[in-house]
């Protein structure tokens, strides 16, 4: 069984059709690029798997685990072992960063039946998690994101990711507005995290992020469908022909993968 | 005097204040005497505020003016055992019950040499001039009715006292509690004046709470006095039953280069009014105003601020957030009034209201008046609800949807909640929260 099965995915916002037939199969152990044109519905297909309310599955099928996720609410999803790191992380002043992901945790410990982790035990295990991303100690005790720069708040997910131990994650544009510092140190960690039980979906609009997180499979999303799968040098013809080159041989009928 | 007074149907008042005068205030000072007279005299004239006044706009008390009160019950028995959690570790007690002081609950060790902390009447037999130059020399009561009653009735309260250039470093916990009997409605009106001379620096908290179940009124007046270079913070917890209502005047008086700040802290009573009256007459004074409001079902609790910048050189901060759930009601009203020649005045005053039910309504109304030309005031109001990106990332990091919306909840609240130097009073509030809002055990894990 694969670890998650797109059939067929339609999805909507505000009557407007964005996804229209999304099939992708991923499993274990798997990296997965998912590259497209702006409005192609890339962040959309984020959005969809983690749950967010206001995108409506019109059609088609998620299986994650076996499980029909479109039914899972947001929190379920999370505990089942799915996460997103967001696009565009939102501020939440007045809540801590580390507290917030300690209660974050022992809900998906508890799911697990795993006993919850004290505040010792949690400080070790986040100190470790730091390392990872090069987090600076004095973003844990701040407010979630409040205040965090661009990049502050990418590595923040890419933390967030390695303390909440995901199945499959899913990067949205991780690495968009990210210098090239930036960039490797949140790819180093994802790397870090990459092994045979977990798969990473990673959502971008650059080539550049795969020199350091290579895939194994690239997809390209167009107006809201998968219109050509292939391995990694896919992104680097990408790269080299713009996207405007896919969309005509899109439109001259040619074959999905290659 | 009584014929005429008898004629405009507020005889009812006026014929308890004869008795009360017979009976309880027949000892007490002339000019104390003269002062309970005019001001019952000028609550006659007053009357009851209705609708049709603009600072009673949001606020109906013709519920109260229908009320046959019994003014100035005894105190009557309770259990001392349950206000052993109003009780704080550290603190100077007092425990003012019906309007009198409880003696024998209230501890006074640890108070520095020189600092009075007694009953309001003790104080006017012992220090009688410190008391003439101040009690209601502030609180208008040619203004404002409920002010007029309190100080015609006032009972007792407390007397806090602090010589030039005393420290007091154990705060003065105060708690005020009506304990009502059976049918009889009680009006409870106490008076409080606190004095902080020249240099000093003390700690207030005023706790209201309802000991036992029953509706009644509680009307009171706290007049503060902050002398020159004097440090004073004031805490008041509202958390007295929904069958109370609460109609309060807090008059701070600042003195030259003085520091004064206010936590007010809304969760209880069905009906509050908080008039808070800071007037910042000495140069280069200070006043921070804050407050927390948290109403759910049918509460009201209506905050009505009045900043008086008089000399030069003075900040005042405001800063009041409110959280309404329900079909409860909130009323902001923030008046600054800056004077001719309160040059390099900063103000800034901002309220922020919460709305977490579609039925909960609340009215937010700044006033500025400025009669200075070199002035900084700002302010702002918002009306808002939880932000649904907020609550969906939580979620998708395993946090469940209600635990996620106290979260933010208690997230608004929090800037005011830190702001709380004591903290007694700040883990009171915190615990207050976490078993208010919905999950709060996780809550409580997370921030």
């Amino acid at each position: 069984m694969s670890l998650l099965e797109i059939k067929n995915l339609h999805a909507k916002v505000e009557d407007m059709e964005i996804l229209k037939g999304v099939n992708l199969t991923v499993n274990a152990g798997e990296v997965h690029a998912i590259m497209g044109p702006n409005g192609s519905g890339k962040s959309t297909l984020a959005q969809v798997m983690a749950g967010k309310e206001e995108y409506a599955v019109t059609e088609g099928e998620i299986f994650y685990k076996g499980q029909d996720l479109v039914e899972m609410a947001p929190e379920e999803r999370a505990r089942e072992g799915v996460f997103m790191a967001f696009q565009y992380p939102v501020e939440i002043p007045g809540v801590s960063n580390v507290y917030f992901l300690k209660a974050a945790l022992n809900a998906i410990r508890t799911h697990r039946g795993e006993d919850e982790m004290d505040a010792m035990d949690f400080l070790t295990y986040v100190r470790e998690k730091m390392g990872l991303v090069k987090m600076d100690e004095g973003l844990l005790n701040r407010p979630v994101n409040d205040g965090f720069s661009g990049g502050e708040k990418k590595r923040n997910e890419i933390f967030h990711m390695a303390v909440l131990d995901p199945v499959l994650a899913i990067l949205d544009e991780t690495d968009s507005g990210l210098d090239i510092d930036a960039l490797k140190i949140v790819a180093n960690g994802v790397n870090s995290l990459r092994d045979e039980n977990r798969a990473f979906v990673v959502i971008t609009h650059y080539q550049r992020l795969l020199n350091y997180i290579v895939p194994d499979y690239v997809h390209v999303l167009m107006d809201g469908k998968i219109v050509r799968s292939g391995g990694k040098e896919l992104a680097m013809e990408l790269e080299d022909k713009g996207y405007s080159w896919l969309e005509e041989q899109v439109q001259a009928g040619e074959p999905a993968t290659v | 005097m009584t014929m005429a007074l008898k004629e405009t149907g507020y005889d009812r008042y006026v014929a308890e204040f004869e008795t009360l005068e017979k009976r309880q205030f027949a000892g007490q000072p002339e000019w104390t005497q003269k002062l309970r007279k005019d001001a019952i005299a000028r609550f006659v004239d007053l009357g009851f505020p209705t609708i049709r006044q603009e600072d009673w706009r949001f606020t109906n008390v013709a519920p109260i003016a229908r009320t046959d009160y019994s003014l100035n019950p005894d105190v009557n028995g309770f259990d001392p055992a349950s206000l052993a959690r109003y009780r704080y570790a550290d603190c100077v007690q007092l425990v003012v019950s019906n309007g009198q002081i409880a003696t024998e609950m209230s501890d006074l060790s640890g108070l520095p040499e020189g600092v009075t902390v007694c009953s309001l009447m003790e104080a006017l037999e012992r220090f009688p001039e410190k008391v003439e130059a101040y009690l209601g020399r502030f609180a208008r009561f040619d203004e404002h009715p409920f002010v007029a009653l309190n100080t015609a009735l006032h009972r007792d309260g407390v007397f806090v006292h602090v010589p030039r250039g005393v420290i007091v470093e154990r705060p003065i916990n105060i708690v005020l509690t009506v304990s009502p009997s059976g049918d009889e409605r009680y009006a409870v009106f106490p008076r409080n004046l606190f004095i902080a001379e020249e240099n000093s620096q003390v700690t207030v908290v005023e706790q209201f709470i309802s000991t036992g179940k029953g509706s009644y009124l509680t009307s009171p007046v706290t007049e503060v006095v902050v002398e020159d270079n004097a440090v004073v913070d004031h805490y008041k917890l509202q958390r007295e039953s929904v069958d109370a209502s609460h109609i309060a005047t807090f008059q701070i008086q600042l003195g030259r280069s003085s520091n004064f700040s206010s936590h007010s802290i809304s969760w209880g009573g069905g009906l509050v009014r908080n008039d808070v009256n800071a007037v910042l007459d000495g140069e280069g004074s200070e006043a921070t105003l804050n407050g927390l409001y948290m109403v759910e079902g049918n509460q009201l609790v209506d905050n009505h601020m009045r900043v008086d910048h008089v000399a030069a050189h003075c900040d005042s901060h405001e800063l009041y957030k409110g959280i309404l759930d329900g079909h409860s009601r909130s009323v902001f009203n923030g008046r600054i009034y800056v004077h001719p020649g309160a040059q390099k005045t900063d103000a800034k005053q901002t309220n922020r209201n919460l709305l977490l039910s579609h039925d909960a309504l609340c009215n937010s109304n700044p006033q500025l008046e400025i009669f200075a030309d070199d002035v900084k005031c700002t302010h702002g109001s918002t009306i808002g609800q939880l932000d649904e990106l907020a609550i969906f990332y939580l979620r998708s990091r395993g946090i469940g949807e209600e635990a996620a919306r106290s979260l933010l909840t208690y997230a608004f609240a929090a800037d005011i909640v830190e702001r709380i130097k004591v903290d007694q009073v700040r883990l009171d509030l915190e615990e207050f929260l976490f078993r208010r809002l919905p999950k709060g055990d996780i809550v409580r894990q997370a921030v």
